[in-house]
């Protein structure tokens, strides 16, 4: 056990800082065409018709196509989530009939040059009869579609709020963000007549499943599509999910028999892949007089744009099972409205539905604390689950499985982090520089995060004979470290040195089976896969190595990709790679005629399933001025504890929170997709879509706490991919409540600066 | 003004005879007809920097410059940041410091530090935050890019 626990540098890392990486959009195929979409330029209308005739007649073009082409294709099918009804909300790959935001793909381009094709596409007609959009899911008029309904809870609700000493009630909102990826959407697809097959690059996240869906969308068995990830520009949910371009780039590569190339611009990819968040929620506390929530009742609606895309209600399912968060609060009941707009459609965003629930309780506990003139530290600590309760089952299900909390001691992380601020000392130091004039305030946000979602992950690890070890797994690299992690683990289950360990990801047709890339679960999954599958070639390394040292199994060692009797390593050795060749066919002991019933190669898969997440937690602390004439927030301090029960790497734990943070941050401060009021999204660019840059960022100081270890997979880890930003939006927004001296003030996120401005005008 | 024109460029100390409309970007001119792919496209309208190069020792961004204005310009693209198969200190420095997550903005990071370092070899903080402010990032939150062009800075003086 050397590796995992280590900040080891990452083994992916040479090829990018060398420019050699190959990213989608990096790849080139002689003789490919290039798509170009042609996207609705109205947020709702018919569709009456589409002149393509000068676009199909400049030089060069090779294909238009619209929906009449493609009718024989289904529209996309939900991954996750499915709940019965929403099946008429599914987006098609090419607007039929109706166009409903703007940005929907109507028709595509296919031609011999990607400038010829933009030239082409800006000649395609869309007679378009326009109509009133929808743009108000809460407000709407009646006329926004309410897709689905979503009602959870647990407890006497009422009886809650009978008696109560004080009922704190809110309406709190957090606006339309994404994870914007510094790499847009792309991708590259080849059709092979030898093996009838179509080969498509620039996959992400959930490769497997995108191959199924493709295939039983172009009717061919799922064999026939093989779909490849390649360097992958970050993930954050939104990357990697089926859209209408991934299915269009194949079957247009089939039908034309030659490569189709396409690679969106940022400002398609800002107002055509997916959004998130845009939610409002009204929720009300029953609450003691000592601050303890007896209580609370919360609706939300969730602004899912024009369709229900892949995810399904996943976001509305997550939000509604995680508000209670940390906090004991013995009844509980939530309505969860997903509404339809004219919009661009929704899907998940990092931390889907725990930033914003944790926005709303993180807000309602600091006005309840407020309200009672009660610290707001004390009034959580006061509704904290107590360790002794662990694990506690929260009464709710989430994705289909019941919330149990795994483990935690959430007490002991406040302590640890009211310690680390030396908060009283801290609290005193702000009242002072109020009291000089300055707007500075402190404000918490804890977090409940869910983590290592199942049901399985599955890889094979294989040493070769120059005793190199190849992890082969389903599960996708969005950039986020997976092939470092996943090989700190075999290195030390396996017992050969870190740079003798490589990682295949993302590969359909190298294992029948994969999850993928999402809800913080590659380390969880895989890497306990990986664990198993590395004890199993290391068995059989022994077995093998026992009858050549003339040992026991039991006596021996693996050590630096070498077998030896324990407590002996100058002594009588076999390596790794000897072991393999040593399996190979035909080289066993008794190698002759007919069935050799042995399993050849050093090789083992390994496959670990999971009922149950498991449950990380933490708190962020924001630190906030504010300048009462501009407006202009200034985070001064941002502070992530996190316990994640085990890390494997931490300097990428350290990495994954901070990106996390500046995301959180951004959505706080800076970020939304704002539309007009015909429909028209207004943040088309980084001019309009602002996001963090370093001026922007205060020092992130980590607390990475592994307290409480996962009893849910041998390796004790929770993941840790979300918990920057989870309650980031939370802690900022009460800071700066605090700073103006408006604890009721902040009700929505981003927070901009002209409502700063008037909350500080009084 | 549509019709193409020959060119030579200079990238790396190496010429490329390319011919390219005089629309075409100096990034897709590196991208697609030098084969140089290290150089990225995040924006394409300037903001965020992921394919800035260095155009006669200058940061530009190569996605707001037409190739047909380069000729003659000494440039060059991350691929020409390693000598004799080793690292350019700011590429080790990124390594060591975790200052790339996926790596698509890392190109251009590398490109602005190292165009900014060589003409002002001892920034001081508020310098560099200023500096490294001009690009995007979306995976690290920029802590660990910083410590990593101030640990490169050091080198680089060395």
């Amino acid at each position: 056990m050397t590796y995992i626990g280590g900040s080891v540098h990452r083994i992916e890392d040479t090829a990018l800082l060398r420019g050699e990486a190959r990213f989608a959009a990096d790849l080139s195929f002689p003789g490919q065409l290039h798509m170009r979409v042609v996207r609705s330029p109205v947020a709702c209308g018919r569709l009456l018709g589409v002149d393509a005739s000068g676009a199909a007649s400049l030089p060069g073009v090779e294909a238009v196509w619209t929906s009449a082409d493609v009718a024989d294709v289904p529209p996309i099918d939900f991954r996750m989530t499915r709940t019965p009804g929403l099946e008429p909300y599914r987006q098609p790959i090419l607007a039929e009939g109706m166009v409903r935001y703007v940005g929907e793909p109507a028709a595509v381009v296919m031609a011999d040059d990607a400038y010829t094709a933009e030239d082409a596409a800006g000649l395609v007609f869309l007679d378009i009869e326009e109509l009133d959009p929808v743009l108000d899911p809460v407000r709407g008029g009646g006329r926004a579609v309410e897709a689905a309904v979503l009602e959870k809870g647990y407890g006497d609700v009422e009886a809650a709020f009978e008696g109560a000493a004080e009922v704190v009630e809110m309406e709190l909102a957090v606006g339309r963000h994404s994870g914007v990826p510094m790499e847009t959407r792309g991708a590259l697809a080849r059709y092979d007549p030898m093996t009838a097959a179509i080969e498509m690059f620039g996959a992400a996240k959930v490769p497997h499943y995108n191959r199924s869906a493709i295939a039983s969308m172009l009717g061919i068995p799922a064999a026939r599509v093989v779909l490849r990830e390649g360097c992958v520009g970050g993930g954050f949910g939104i990357r990697g999910e089926l859209y209408p371009e991934d299915v269009l780039v194949c079957l247009a590569a089939w039908r034309l028999g030659r490569p189709v190339r396409w690679v969106e611009d940022r400002r398609e990819h800002l107002m055509a892949a997916n959004h998130s968040r845009d939610q409002v929620h009204r929720i009300r506390a029953a609450v003691d007089p000592d601050g303890w929530v007896r209580g609370v009742e919360d609706e939300f609606w969730l602004d899912q744009g024009a369709y229900v895309r892949t995810h399904a209600v996943t976001v509305a399912d997550l939000t509604a099972s995680l508000v209670p968060g940390p906090y004991v609060w013995p009844a509980y009941r939530v309505r969860g409205r997903v509404r339809l707009t004219n919009k661009t459609p929704c899907g998940t965003y990092r931390a889907p539905g725990r930033y914003e629930g944790s926005f709303v309780r993180e807000r309602l506990m600091d006005v309840i604390a407020r309200r009672l003139g009660l610290d707001p530290a004390e009034v959580r600590r006061r509704n904290l689950i107590p360790a002794g309760d662990m694990p506690y089952d929260r009464g709710v299900d989430a994705l289909g499985s019941s919330v149990v909390y795994d483990s935690g001691d959430y007490e002991a992380l406040l302590d640890r982090v009211l310690e680390y601020l030396d908060y009283e000392q801290l609290s005193d130091g702000l009242a002072e520089r109020r009291a000089a004039g300055e707007s500075v305030g402190i404000g918490f946000g804890y977090f409940i995060e869910k983590s290592g979602l199942g049901p399985f992950d599955g890889v094979r690890v294989t040493v070769d004979e120059a005793g190199q070890a190849v992890i082969v797994t389903g599960v996708s690299s969005v950039g986020q470290g997976v092939e470092t992690a996943l090989a700190q683990i075999c290195a030390d289950h396996l017992g050969v040195p870190l740079e003798a360990v490589r990682v295949r990801c993302g590969q359909t047709d190298d294992l029948p089976y994969g999850m993928g890339s999402f809800a913080s679960r590659v380390t969880v999954m895989t890497g306990s896969a990986v664990l198993i599958a590395a004890r199993r070639v290391r068995e059989k390394a022994l077995d093998a190595a026992a009858p050549v040292l003339e040992a026991a199994v039991g006596d021996l060692t693996v050590e630096a990709g070498r077998v030896f009797v324990k407590g002996s390593p100058d002594g009588p050795g076999v390596t790794l790679a000897e072991l393999a060749r040593r399996l190979r066919p035909g080289a066993g002991p008794a190698a002759g005629d007919g069935e050799d019933d042995r399993e050849p190669g050093l090789t083992a898969e390994g496959w670990f399933e999971a009922a149950h997440m498991t449950y990380p937690y933490g708190l962020h602390t924001a630190v906030a001025a504010v300048d009462r004439d501009t407006g202009e927030v200034r985070v001064e301090r941002f502070v992530v504890a996190y316990d994640i029960g085990r890390a494997v790497n931490p300097g990428l734990v350290d990495g994954q929170i901070v990106g996390g943070a500046a995301q959180g941050i951004g959505g706080a401060l800076l970020e939304e997709f704002v539309y007009d009021e015909a429909g028209q999204p207004l943040a088309v660019g980084f001019m309009d879509y602002l996001m963090p840059t370093l001026h922007e960022m205060p020092p992130v100081e980590v607390l990475l706490s592994e307290d409480a270890p996962s009893p849910l997979n041998p390796l004790g880890v929770k993941g840790a991919g979300e918990g920057g930003i989870t309650a980031a939006g939370a802690a900022v927004a009460n800071a700066v409540a605090d700073a103006l001296g408006r604890p009721e003030g902040i009700t929505r996120l981003p927070i901009r600066p002209d409502l700063v401005r008037r909350l500080a005008d009084g | 003004m549509t019709e193409p024109i020959d060119l030579t460029l200079d990238v790396n100390g190496r010429s490329y005879q390319v011919r390219v409309e005089p629309r075409r970007t100096l990034a897709d001119t590196l991208r697609d007809d030098c084969g140089l792919t290290g150089t990225h496209l995040g924006c394409e309208h300037g903001v965020c920097g992921a394919c800035t190069v260095l155009a006669d020792g200058l940061p530009v961004r190569s996605c707001l410059m037409f190739a047909v204005q380069c000729e003659g310009m000494e440039l060059r693209t991350v691929e020409g940041l390693a000598e004799d198969g080793r690292l350019h200190p700011m590429q080790q420095a990124f390594w060591e410091n975790h200052g790339l997550q996926c790596g698509f903005c890392t190109p251009g990071f590398l490109m602005l530090a190292v165009g900014y370092l060589e003409q002002h070899p001892d920034p001081d903080e508020e310098e560099l935050r200023a500096v490294l402010s001009s690009n995007l990032c979306r995976c690290t939150g920029y802590q660990n890019i910083l410590k990593a062009v101030r640990q490169a800075a050091a080198d680089m003086r060395r």
